[in-house]
This record gives structure tokens, sequence and C-alpha cells, in this order.
């Protein structure tokens, strides 16, 4: 038994799938804290499909995949800034129109060069068939990523909570509000590896929801939030090994399960919690 | 008196990316122990001048200088305070009271925000000055609409800026409430701060102004209190947003006096009283001459 619970470890590949499974997690986690505070987890999902035509090209070019995802997320939000500010469409419209068209440009690339790249790799991630210089780029990418982030999380949450008390204090909000996005870019790339472009919203929403339950402290609501997806993104790398399913599907699965289990159970603003309370009311109501 | 007024604007211009000009050629000096209100109907401009004293809008001509600094420098120098509206703040974020009052010290620390003694202290007296201490650990959301708006004002006073800017603090407040921030208002003036206050609440501003900004875009009027919130002005800065109700001859006297009393009132009908304690009359009811707007 015990021998067949160690067996992925007896893996390169699994080990590494589990490795970089948590960091790619760690730091789409830090970012999903701020991220669904804003109303802005839909970002999430538009850069993971935007950077699929530029994924595509790279591939192609035999360029690291990463510059290409880059520019293609960097041309997406400018195209998005672009079209909200000479038109009045609402910001979901623009959204969709503009995530919808980058998407489809990309499958066009990917389906009349099949040989550049699998459609399947970059919709569906594989970190299992991960090749070591895209692990070395999704390292440099979450490392320098985690990095300014713990250096800088307070004064981006003070720009999240409150843009003129941050501007107030001689904050430079453009520039942070620029670092977020080229962060959270750049985190998605290395996240479609993981889990795949379909998968990466879960990647950048859900542990800061899950946390957000759980706390009424944002420092506390980020070390959470990193906790539950460093550890749901290593135990579904390792669990896909013995389901032989796919890694990005067993991942956010864990990560619903792990929302769910918060929902239900949290202590303050869970089902259970809201009911207890209700009865106690009620009881001190009859009482009274 | 110092020497630089605190709030220098001069021929102060600004256009917003759009091509709407919001604001064109204001210009007024505030100085230090005032208490000014920025008097004016919605879109006249209020906010957008409030956003160019902070730098988040550019003057397209003109300047602004604070203290004899430019806006960054001013910024930097944590010499401006802002108490935002209620209906700005995000109150679903997890941040406790002490938390939001913290974050005015945020100008005070290191790169890494990490708070000293100093700091923790500086928070406990504001919590302490607005009589919040005991709500300290409370999520921002659980707190009623007055003790949500001392919160901030606690933290405009952790930040210890020169300026403080409130936007529209009488909103969603009650009467408790508003006498207390101004009662505090009066004690920073006291100290030396100067509060630039906006508000459409026109009744309340002789209680607590001493000078008054009178803007529709451009300037109307500014300058003290007495000589500035006129009549006369006040129907120009508003123009036909106003009731405004003027009561005289039949209305008010049984003789020929010709003294009248004139009421002026935002959106709901006043019921204004007017006689001896015991027999008083309502005169602003149907008799009353109505008119809004014209002089």
């Amino acid at each position: 038994m015990i021998e067949l619970l160690l067996e992925p470890f007896s893996y390169d590949y699994m080990l590494r799938a589990i490795w970089v499974s948590a960091l790619v997690g760690g730091a789409c986690a830090f970012l999903s804290s701020y991220l669904m505070l804003k109303g802005w987890s839909l970002m999430g999902d538009a850069l993971a499909h935007a950077v699929v035509p530029g994924v595509a090209l790279a591939y192609l070019l035999s360029l690291p995949y990463a510059a290409g995802a880059f520019a293609a997320g960097i041309l997406a939000a400018l195209g998005m800034t672009f079209i909200r500010q000479q038109t009045k469409l609402r910001e979901d419209t623009v959204i969709g129109l503009v995530f919808t068209t980058f998407f489809a440009l990309g499958l066009l690339i990917v389906s009349i060069n099949p040989t550049a790249v699998n459609v399947q790799t970059i919709i569906l991630g594989n970190i299992l068939a991960i090749s070591d210089s895209d692990v070395v780029q999704v390292v440099i990418i979450t490392v320098v990523s985690l990095g300014l982030l713990i250096l800088k999380w307070k004064d981006l949450m003070v720009v999240f909570f409150d843009e003129g008390h941050a501007r107030s204090i001689g904050l430079p909000v453009t520039g942070l509000k620029i670092l977020f996005f080229t962060l959270l870019s750049a985190c998605t790339v290395a996240a479609l590896q993981t889990v795949g472009a379909c998968l990466v919203i879960a990647m950048v929403v859900t542990p800061g929801a899950t946390a957000y339950l759980l706390t009424d402290r944002f420092g506390r609501l980020v070390i959470l939030s990193v906790t539950i997806s460093v550890v749901t993104c290593a135990l579904g790398a390792y669990i896909s090994y013995f389901l032989d399913g796919a890694t990005g599907g067993v991942i956010v699965t864990l990560h619903t399960l792990a929302f769910l289990a918060a929902f239900l159970a949290a202590p303050r603003h869970g089902l259970l919690a809201a009911r207890r309370r209700t009865r106690l009311n009620a009881a001190a109501g009859g009482q009274g | 008196m110092s020497a630089a007024p605190l709030i220098a604007v001069n021929n102060v211009t600004v256009t917003y990316p759009n091509g709407h000009t919001a604001i064109s050629d204001i210009s007024f000096d505030l100085r230090a122990g005032t208490i000014c209100g920025l008097v004016g109907v919605n879109g006249s401009g209020k906010s957008t001048l409030f956003k160019a004293i902070m730098g988040f809008v550019r003057p397209a001509r003109g300047g602004i200088r604070l203290d004899g600094m430019d806006v960054r420098q001013a910024l930097k120098s944590n010499l401006v305070a802002y108490v935002p509206q209620s209906e700005e703040v995000d109150w679903n974020f997890p941040v406790l009271v002490e938390d939001v009052v913290m974050m005015g010290r945020y100008g005070h620390m290191n790169m890494l925000r990490i708070p000293s003694a100093e700091d923790r202290r500086k928070v406990d007296e504001a919590l302490a000055r607005v009589g919040m201490s005991e709500y300290r650990k409370r999520q921002i959301g659980e707190l009623s609409g007055g003790q949500k708006k001392r919160v901030f004002l606690a933290r405009a006073l952790a930040q210890e800026g020169k300026i403080i800017l409130l936007d529209e603090p009488f909103t969603g407040v009650d009467v408790k409430t508003e006498a207390a921030i101004i009662d505090l208002m009066r004690q920073l003036r006291d100290e030396g701060c100067l509060m630039l206050v906006s508000t459409h609440n026109l009744g309340s501003v002789p209680d607590f102004c001493d000078e008054v900004v009178l803007i529709n875009r451009i300037l109307l009027a500014a300058g003290p209190m007495q000589t500035t919130f006129t009549e006369g002005n006040l129907a120009r800065a508003f123009g036909g947003m106003l009731r405004h109700i003027r009561l005289e001859g039949g209305a008010l006297h049984d003789d020929a006096d010709p003294r009248r009393v004139t009421v002026i009132t935002d959106d709901e009908r006043p019921l204004v009283f007017y006689g001896q304690s015991e027999e008083q009359k309502i005169v602003a009811g149907n008799g009353a001459k109505e008119g809004r707007g014209e002089k």
C-alpha cells in the first residue's frame, strides 16, 4: 500500500509536476486575493484566452512561449482599454468581444500549423510533459512574481481598497496597477502549462474566494489563499497519477472541494454558522 | 500667518480625455486654520477639483500648489488626507477598523510598511478621538453609517495631514454624528489644519464653515462665509436646481411690514414656522410664493 502511494515520487516527471504545480498555484492564489475583491475575476479568464495566439505563434517561430504569450496579453489589454475609452460599451461586453477574438485567432493559427503545438496542450494544459526550458520559464515567472508581491502586498492592498487614499499618501497608483496586471498576465501564462487556458480562471479566482469566507483580514486572506492553493495543486498533480486523468481537471476539482468545505463550515461566513446564528437568535427571541 | 497659502489654486482648467471640460479658470487661496465649504450642484466640478488637488487629473492649464510645493511633492510628504464618500468605499473588503486606520500611517512607514510602536500609538489615539476604540476589531461592513464615517476620519487623523479633504461627509449620517464630525473639524481647525469640505447640504454650511467656494464649472464666488454665502451667489450657483421660497406680505404679516423670510432648499419642501411660540402659523404652505431659482 505504502509502496503504491509513494510510487509517483519515484518518477522525475511526477515530482516535477508536483512542485511546479504548487509554485504556480501559490503565485496565482496570491493574485486571486486581489482580483476577486475588485469584480475583475473575468479579466483572468480573458487574459488566459487572449494569450493563446501568442503561445501558438511563439511555438511556430520557436521563441520562448512566455514572450509570445506576454505580447498577446498586453495587446489584448490595450485593445480592451482602447475600445472602452472610445465607446460606451460595458466592460463585460468589451472583455467578451476581445478575448474571444484572440482565442479564435489562436485556434486558427494552431489548426493551420498543426505541427507547431498541440491544441490540447494549450487548452487543457500538460504539466506531466512539461519541457525543461518551459520549467525554467515557469519558475522565473512565479518566483519573481511572488517576490514582488511579498514586497508590495500592502501597497497593492491600499490601491485596491481606496485609490484616493493611495494617492494621498503618495503611492504611484497607476504604476502599481500596471505591475499587478503584468504579474497577472505572467502568472496566467505560467498556469497555462499546468491547467490549460480553460481552467486558468479557477486558479486566479477560487483560492481567493475560499479564503474570503474564512477571514476578515486581508493579510490572513492572502496566507490562507496561498496555502490552500499550494496544497490543492500539489495534491492534484499527485492524485492525477492514480486517476490517469487530466491534471488540470483534478487540481480545479480539489480547489472546488476546498471552496465547498469553506462554504459549509467557515467559522463566521459559512452556511452552518449562519444557521447556528439564526437558531440562537430565535432561541434568544423565544426566551425574551 | 504662514507665508504660502496651504492650498493655492491658480487658473485651473481640467479637460478630460473625451474632450469634456469639467472646470475652467478656477482660482482661490486657502490658509491654515480654516474650514472651507466647497459648494455646488452635482456635476459642477466639485469632485474634479478634489481629483486635481490629489493629482488624479492633471490640469490642462493653470496649477495647484500645496504649502508652496507641487502636488506630487506634497502628497509624498503626507500633507493631504482624504475622507471618501461612503458610496466610494467597498464595505465588503476584508479589513478591520484598525487596519483601515493603520493605512493612514503607511506614508510614514518604510517600504515594507511594517508599523512601529509610534504608528500603533497614533492609531490608538485616532480611534479614541473619534470614539471608535471598542469597534477596532470589527470588519468595516458591520458598522452603522455614522461609525463608518468616523473610521475614515480616524484614518485622516492618524495620517496627520495638514490639509484634509472631506467628500460629502454628512451624507447618510445621523444628526448626532453630524454634530460630532463638526466638533472634530473645529478642533482640527484650532490645531491649524485646513479642511476643504464638499457638500450640497446648504443648511449646515453656515454652521461650520469659515469660508466658502461656490463653483459651477467656473468659480462663482470665494471668500469668507459672511460676505460670500449670500442669496444672490447661491442663486447663481444653483440656478434652477433649488426650491426657492420667499415669504412676505400677507403670508407673514398682518401689517405693511416689508421684511421677508427666504428659504432655500435642495430637495424636500421645507416646513417653516413663524410667529409667537404658542400660535405659530405654517407659512410655507399653499399661501407662499414659490419660485425655482429666480430671484
